[in-house]
């Protein structure tokens, strides 16, 4: 099925939407996307959805279950509290991607903005995660309480740094791979600690990065040949010893 | 940089803890009550005075009224000297501010006025909770009406829900206790942060679903459960503080209603860090709405701060339909023992200035305003309500009547009474159906003595009390505060 959401509001939009995926539509292609908010928030099941132009604000809030495709780049807070399902990104997205999210994944093509996977935690068998084919801004992974975040760098510019400052900061779960260098004295510290990954990281990251190269047409192994960092917390229990017991 | 270690100090106890053997009976029952461990048997009770917290539970217990507590000495700078930490406490702040509801008076009828006697006649305590249409057209007619949107309110028998508490933070008797009572009452429960345990769902369709920072528990089937859903920003006893739920307390069951592993922290942190203005809360609220596609009313929960009132005006003009203001005496799981008594403002006046502000701008229909922390009687419902509150919320009081002595304990998960604690051979003390019933008591007794004092006052009805000033007097305030009470000094006619 397919909606025009040219001059729509998103009210109306996500109204049709929501009917849509009610009716038991499986696949919807929404054309003429221009900023519209909210597209597939708390929508549940299957449905596919190919996008269009550049979705607004919350794309995929609460989201649990569809596959949401996006033709363009898109904007803050995609993947806020997803529960489950696929974000697939062909350019940029904006910041606080992946807020609270506790499973499925999120797929960005290019770079990624400020607070990205702040607070993502896994439960059971849910394992959120985020990856970014370039380069993440500030306060990556803040509060951080499971599931992992993956940072590819690809077509990186000299000199460009992979993640911004603060990244980890009050971190006390989950994992943080970088493809390529930073500086331990700039991230590590209070909250994490960084060495290079091994065989158990390989295994947890390799099949997020096939499906990276898979949804975006490049190569695997040209990828996952380059070294990788392990970003992670030192402890569960961060604030422990501040009060007085 | 943390430099501190601890140095045992030397002290006198906190409480005094005396036990008379002429008395006893010896039957062990204070050992096995004491949450706290304190007391052991050495051929009859002894307490450890550095584990005795004076919840009392032995005090109540015990057969013989063999037992006194009394209070020594407060122990807080010897304790930080002891252990380098910030103090944590737990309930609300105890220290001797001035309650303004025991400065205001309510009116009454005589003579040319003529008083409604609640026994014979009908008296409505019926109230809605949510967004009010901007305009009604005159007439009234079929075809008048149908173009004027009417969003979803809530229902409640009386002007009284419960303060959200979290499961995790009170244990799930407690939680239930709390949720039947509602459902029963006709009033409303909240979640707290901490998710919906499968055993509460029964009672959901009575029940605020929280979204904070942390988001636990929060995904789109608990959101559609809940009659509506409260982004909680921040909390009175601790504004700009967050939730922190200790690893130790993350059971087996608190980790799965909260959706994290077992063990970890559960930290909701005071910024959201999506949060930075109005128009990002517009964003959270309408992302919420989306998500329950717009059949449930959104709450926003504030602390009481020096700026309330234009924050409360942002937050109505963002869409949230319910403003929910806890003040600074509201009670908490564990806080910092000086956030909890030295920030934040009364809810007295934060409930004035908010309704004055709301009605100012012309958008005071948009939003109803419950009024938090520090309602301690039916009387101070009353009183929020003339100054301008639709409906009240109670939490400490709600625990007092499952039990709770006021022993601000409650962070250490130990509790006597079994409400705030997860230990199974405490919670067990907690029988939900009693509990139930002593709440359900609880709103009815209330409930009618709000009727008495509406009778008195010659309304029939709580709408026709609610903003109502005039009706109020100050006794023992100053001008400027009479002022930003918008409330006339007692002597004053009308
Ligand atoms: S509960 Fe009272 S009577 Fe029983 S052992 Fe303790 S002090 Fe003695
Ligand atoms: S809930 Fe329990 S621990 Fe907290 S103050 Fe009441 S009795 Fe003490």
């Amino acid at each position: 099925m397919r909606i025009d959401a040219a001059d729509l509001h998103y009210r109306d939009l996500n109204r049709q939407v929501r009917q849509a995926v009610a009716e038991g539509e499986m696949e919807l292609e929404i054309v003429n996307v221009n900023g519209q908010r909210y597209i597939a928030d708390g929508v549940q099941g299957s449905v596919g959805m190919e996008l269009h132009g550049v979705p607004g604000n919350d794309l995929g809030a609460f989201m649990d279950g569809p596959t949401v495709v996006v033709r363009g780049n898109a904007q803050d807070a995609v993947a806020n509290t997803m529960n489950a399902g696929e974000i697939v990104v062909h350019g940029h997205a904006g910041d606080v991607l992946g807020y609270g999210m506790r499973g499925g994944r999120l797929l960005v093509r290019g770079n990624v903005g400020y607070r990205v996977g702040i607070h993502m935690k896994a439960y059971q068998d849910r394992f959120p995660v985020v990856v970014a084919g370039g380069v993440a801004g500030d306060f990556l992974g803040e509060y951080m309480a499971g599931g992992a975040l993956i940072v590819l760098g690809l077509e990186r510019r000299p000199g460009q740094e992979l993640v911004g400052d603060w990244c980890g900061t009050g971190m006390h779960g989950g994992v943080i791979y970088v493809r390529g260098d930073v500086d331990p004295a700039r991230v590590a510290g209070r909250f994490v600690a960084v060495r290079p990954v091994d065989d158990a990281d390989r295994k947890v990251l390799t099949p997020h990065v096939e499906a990276f190269a898979f949804a975006f047409g490049l190569d695997v192994a040209e990828i996952l040949e380059h070294d990788f960092l392990r970003i992670a917390p030192i402890s569960h229990r961060p604030f422990g010893a501040k009060y007085a017991a | 940089m943390n430099r501190a270690v601890r140095v045992p100090i030397f002290r006198p106890n906190e409480f005094k803890w005396t036990h008379d053997p002429e008395k006893c009976a010896r039957c062990k029952r204070c050992v096995q009550q004491c949450g706290f461990g304190a007391i052991s048997w050495e051929d009859g009770p002894v307490s450890d005075p550095a584990k005795c917290v004076g919840c009392q539970r032995c005090m109540v217990f015990c057969p013989q009224q063999a037992i006194t507590i009394d209070v020594n000495h407060r122990r807080n700078v010897w304790h930080q000297a002891e252990t380098g930490g910030v103090l944590l406490t737990g309930m609300g702040c105890d220290l001797d501010y001035p309650i303004l509801w025991d400065h205001l008076v309510l009116d009454a009828c005589q003579v040319t006025n003529p008083s409604i006697d609640p026994l014979r006649e009908p008296m409505e305590l019926k109230t809605h909770i949510g967004r009010r249409p901007d305009r009604v057209k005159p007439g009234g007619g079929e075809e008048d009406e149908s173009d004027i949107p009417i969003a979803p309110c809530l229902e409640l028998e009386s002007p009284i829900v419960f303060s959200p508490m979290s499961y995790g933070s009170i244990s799930l008797n407690a939680q239930k206790a709390i949720a039947m009572a509602a459902a029963e009452c006709g009033v409303m429960w909240n979640t707290g942060e901490g998710g919906l345990h499968e055993d509460l769902k029964p009672y959901s369709h009575r029940a605020f679903v929280q979204c904070a920072s942390g988001r636990f528990g929060v995904d789109a089937d608990y959101l559609n459960a809940g009659a509506a859903v409260e982004i909680k920003i921040g909390q009175g006893a601790k504004p700009g503080i967050g939730g922190h739920l200790p690893g130790e307390k993350v059971s087996q069951e608190v980790s799965r209603t909260r959706m994290i592993p077992l063990g970890t922290d559960a930290l909701s942190p005071a910024p959201q860090h999506d949060i930075y203005s109005i128009e990002d809360l517009r964003q959270l609220i309408y992302a919420l709405k989306e998500a329950t596609d717009y059949q449930k009313p959104v709450s926003v929960k504030i602390a009481t701060v020096h700026n309330v009132a234009a924050i409360a005006s942002g937050i109505v003009r963002a869409g949230a339909d319910i403003v929910y203001l806890d003040g600074f005496r509201g009670g908490t799981g564990a806080a910092p023992t000086v956030i909890r008594d030295h920030l934040g403002i009364p809810i007295e006046i934060a409930v004035a200035v908010v309704d004055q502000q709301l009605r100012d701008e012309g958008i005071r229909n948009q939003a109803s305003i419950i009024a938090a922390g520090g309602i301690r009687s039916s009387a101070d419902m009353a009183k929020a309500i003339a100054l301008g509150a639709d409906a009240v919320a109670i939490g400490t009081a709600a625990l007092l009547a499952l039990g709770c002595t006021l022993c601000q304990r409650c962070y250490t998960g130990k509790c006597s009474w079994g409400i705030t604690t997860q230990d199974p051979a405490l919670t067990r003390r907690l029988d939900p159906y009693v509990g139930s019933q002593r709440l359900i008591n609880l709103i009815t007794a209330w409930s009618a003595e709000l009727e008495e004092i509406l009778g008195a006052m010659g309304v029939n009805a709580i709408e026709s009390l609610r903003g109502s000033r005039e009706r109020l007097r100050a006794v023992g305030l100053d001008q400027t505060t009479c002022d930003i009470l918008g409330v006339k000094p007692a002597g004053v006619g009308a």
